[in-house]
């Protein structure tokens, strides 16, 4: 059963890439012939010297990588260091909710691309620039899920832990945080998703180095193949970061891995 | 229907005698007011509960008996009336509930903490209280959770075990802090009637050994009769003593009594008022508890 | 197990509550604790404006803001034909979507061999932003207008079609079987069935799709046209006119605040009994 998906889903790979293929080289189509082949793409891709310069054995295209990592990276790390926290006071109070919801209520609805231009201006720099937009999409995400999480925590444990003498303290570690860390984890994943997301389209519309910028670099360079090594490249950095997310999540929560019931 | 302050005596005094845990309930009111329609939940109720007493309260679903639970508890007000234990002051109209230790509540639908493992969960609660370190506390929960003949499971985490061996162990975790009273909101409700019958068997083993207070609330009679001393019948919303029923039958208790003559005659002086007080619910559309 | 925290309904609906706006129109209690702090918002942007250096210098106050748009924008023909140009743009792209989405969706989830070729190139190409798609739609598509609908299209599109997958792959069996074993044909248990319990999946699909959808849009247009909200926006930093930089943003936000409104409201009379969060 497992071989045979396994097997279909090359078909489907192999199938798709030939499609690409053929539609570019024989389809008497303007639109299709300007676009480049799947094997030009992986020759390129895979070639020690590439004709445009990019490719797995260049230099150029690991710094590309490096530098959206970066401001990926730096961006979670602040909207997880602001956000779990904000969420927090939001879920547990409902006082601090009152304030701050409005307040994110009215900022939430402008799409994070839109802040691109006010961000230049206000930052005085596109690096920062990028990461803020970056950061606000991360935010909102994780701080929204955490908040979600919260209250989504049953209140007889809020009890249970009261009754066998839990100060106020003790209810935020050992009952707040875990009970919420599974939503903040779907957050998570969420927030990195989005962050990339957004990190592409701050680079290609505003900045030097990064893997959306290469994307923009390479189409009005005409190097079109690069624009699809540039995208694929994006993509799985996209995947394995929220796959790592998923896998910290896993090791953190091992208490969710349920396995059949002992004698009872 | 006011009911006066009635005597409730353990049937026997077993050598070890609880420390303390004598309830006083008088005249206890609560009124809920969601958006200005003043609802009241519990009228005048009045009780007084012996040290060392199992003593069951029984009524249709949502009619208010976990109120009056969660007012012994701590988690919430009194609107009028005053709650007493060992002659101290718990709850009052003006006094912020305060939940303790002294009367741990064990929840319907289980509130073992799932991200700790079932040592941990046990030993939780004198360690927050700091009157124990870790080390004694999980030494202890050890002994304790052997002679509940559940040290097989303290590594395991909730999810892993039965829905009756996560109860034993929630009653074993309220156990731990001596609790003058324990208080049980429809623990066995959710379970299917074998682990049910079990469990009866567990918590009256462990009631013969500690004859700690216990106040238990059902909705089924049959199990009340079967683990208490006195039943408490109440009515629906506003809810109020209807019926106090005196158990007299012997302890330690055996299923076998389930099919005796005077287990019946004690089924049959409750169940009309029991009957007609559930009629009352469902013809009113009351939803049930969560 | 009690079931308490559980994320694992669905991905998707978590990430809806994200994009449904905070306000709603019919609850007509007064949050007084927001209304101050978007009171101190306004307050703190004034001050730094007035008294902070370096970045904020270009900047306006919120007066100046509202006083730039009446006197400029609000009679402006070029204004409201920016609002008409994004919003079509969104609306085409979004509509197409839906349209070619769900049934691709569908098929994904009741059809197994079309789900085990078509599947995984569905997750290959899902994480890629829609924005990385920019330069191979303007070489693919004749017209600057349609290579911007395809990047509109492609966001809500692949939301979609998860969120259409997974509800399908997530249908009890047991309602079909019931169904089935009271005579239904296939045809009747499909329309009366399936497409019913699509519904909320649908519904959350959509409220994230058109937020994903004016994002990518105003992107689009600052980077491939010369007319629309985003563009607008971008001019304002091309000529380093603030104002018109926050004018641009303020609209865009507005405008996907209704889009949205539009969308929870066509969700709430599809689904009468569905509590919306």
């Amino acid at each position: 059963m497992r071989k045979r998906r396994f097997w279909m889903m090359w078909v489907g790979y192999l199938g798709a890439a030939a499609l690409w293929y053929g539609s570019v080289k024989w389809l008497p189509l303007d639109s299709f012939r300007r676009l480049p082949d799947p094997i030009t793409v992986i020759a390129e891709w895979l070639s020690p010297n590439p004709t445009f310069g990019v490719s797995a054995f260049t230099h150029p295209y690991y710094m590309h990588i490096l530098y959206s990592t970066y401001r990926a990276t730096a961006a979670f790390l602040l909207a997880v260091l602001l956000g779990v926290p904000l969420g927090i006071c939001m879920g547990w109070s409902k006082s601090f909710h009152g304030y701050a919801s409005a307040l994110l209520g009215l900022l939430r609805p402008i799409p994070p691309l839109a802040w691109v231009p006010l961000a230049i201006l206000l930052f005085s720099g596109v690096e920062s620039a990028v990461i803020f937009v970056t950061f606000l999409v991360a935010f909102f995400a994780t701080t929204l899920n955490t908040v979600v999480g919260v209250r989504s925590i049953d209140q007889d444990y809020f009890r249970a832990a009261a009754c066998l003498g839990a100060s106020r303290r003790d209810l935020l570690f050992d009952v707040v945080i875990p009970g919420a860390l599974p939503s903040i984890f779907t957050g998570l994943q969420i927030a990195m998703g989005a962050a990339w997301f957004s990190l592409a389209a701050g680079e290609m519309i505003a900045a030097q180095y990064g893997l959306g910028f290469l994307i923009m670099e390479s189409y009005n360079l005409i190097q079109f193949p690069t624009i699809v090594i540039a995208m694929a490249t994006l993509g799985i950095i996209g995947f394995l970061s929220s796959a790592l997310i998923r896998w910290l999540g896993t090791r953190l929560m091992r208490w969710r891995e349920q396995s059949l019931g002992l004698a009872g | 229907m006011a009911v006066a302050a009635t005597q409730f005596a353990s049937p026997h005094l077993s050598t070890q005698t609880s420390a303390g845990g004598c309830l006083s309930i008088r005249g206890v009111c609560k009124t809920y007011d969601p958006h200005g329609a003043c609802v009241e939940a519990l009228k005048d109720c009045s009780l007084e509960i012996d040290a060392g007493a199992f003593v069951a309260i029984v009524g249709p679903s949502g009619c208010g008996k976990s109120t009056l639970l969660n007012m012994i508890a701590g988690f919430d007000t009194v609107s009028s009336g005053q709650i007493y234990m060992d002659g101290r002051l718990l709850a009052a109209p003006d006094l912020p509930p305060r939940a303790g230790p002294d009367r741990v509540v064990v929840f319907q639908n289980g509130a073992l903490f799932p991200w700790k493992t079932v040592l941990e969960n046990v030993s939780y609660g004198p360690v927050r209280q700091r009157t124990l370190t870790r080390k004694q506390a999980e030494k202890k929960a050890v002994e304790l959770l052997r002679a509940c003949k559940l040290d097989a499971v303290a590594g395991a985490y909730p999810a892993q075990l039965s829905s009756g061996m996560q109860r034993r162990v929630e009653i074993a975790r309220a156990l731990m802090n001596e609790p003058r009273v324990l208080l049980l909101d429809e623990p066995f409700r959710a379970m299917d009637s074998v682990s049910k019958t079990t469990m009866h068997r567990h918590l009256l083993d462990m009631y013969r050994m500690s004859r700690k207070t216990i106040l238990f609330i059902t909705h089924d009679l049959e199990e009340a009769i079967y683990l208490a001393d006195s039943v408490i019948v109440m009515t629906t919303r506003p809810a109020m003593i209807k019926l106090v029923i005196s158990v007299k039958l012997q302890r330690p208790r055996h299923p076998r009594i389930l099919f005796s003559r005077e287990y019946l005659e004690l089924k049959r002086e409750a169940a009309e008022s029991v009957h007609e007080e559930a009629r009352k619910a469902f013809e009113r559309g009351e939803r049930e508890q969560a | 197990m009690r079931k308490t925290t559980a994320p694992s309904s669905k991905l998707s609906s978590r990430l809806a509550a994200l994009t449904f706006p905070a306000f709603r129109l019919h609850t007509w209690r007064v949050n007084w604790r927001g209304a101050v702090s978007v009171g101190g918002f306004l307050l703190l942007w004034e001050l730094l404006v007035r008294f902070g250096g370096g970045g904020f210098e270009g900047i306006p106050t919120l007066a100046q803001v509202l006083s730039t748009f009446w006197n400029k924008y609000l009679t402006s023909d070029r204004y409201w034909q920016s609002w008409l140009v994004s919003f079509e743009r969104v609306g085409y792209g979004f509509s197409l979507a839906q349209l070619l989405g769900i049934p691709l969706g569908l098929l994904l989830g009741t059809r197994r061999v079309f789900h085990e070729v078509v599947y995984p190139l569905v997750e290959l190409l899902r994480p890629i932003p829609p924005l990385a798609w920019v330069p191979l739609s303007i070489l693919f598509w004749p017209t600057a207008e349609l290579s911007i609908i395809f990047i509109t299209f492609i966001g809500p599109f692949f939301i979609i079609v998860i969120n259409v997958h997974d509800a399908v792959r997530s249908l009890r069996k047991e309602h079909l079987w019931l169904a089935r074993s009271l005579g239904a044909t296939r045809g009747y248990a499909f329309r009366r069935i399936i497409l019913p319990a699509l519904i909320p999946s649908i519904a959350v699909g959509m409220t994230l799709g058109i937020a994903v959808s004016w994002n990518v849009v105003i992107a689009a247009e600052m980077i491939a046209s010369d007319v629309g909200l985003g563009r607008l926006t971008w001019e304002g930093y091309v000529s380093h006119t603030a104002t018109t930089v926050i004018v641009g943003m303020i609209s865009i936000g507005l405008a996907g605040y209704l889009s949205a409104l539009v969308v929870s409201y066509a969700e709430r009379r599809l689904m009468p009994w569905h509590k919306v969060t």
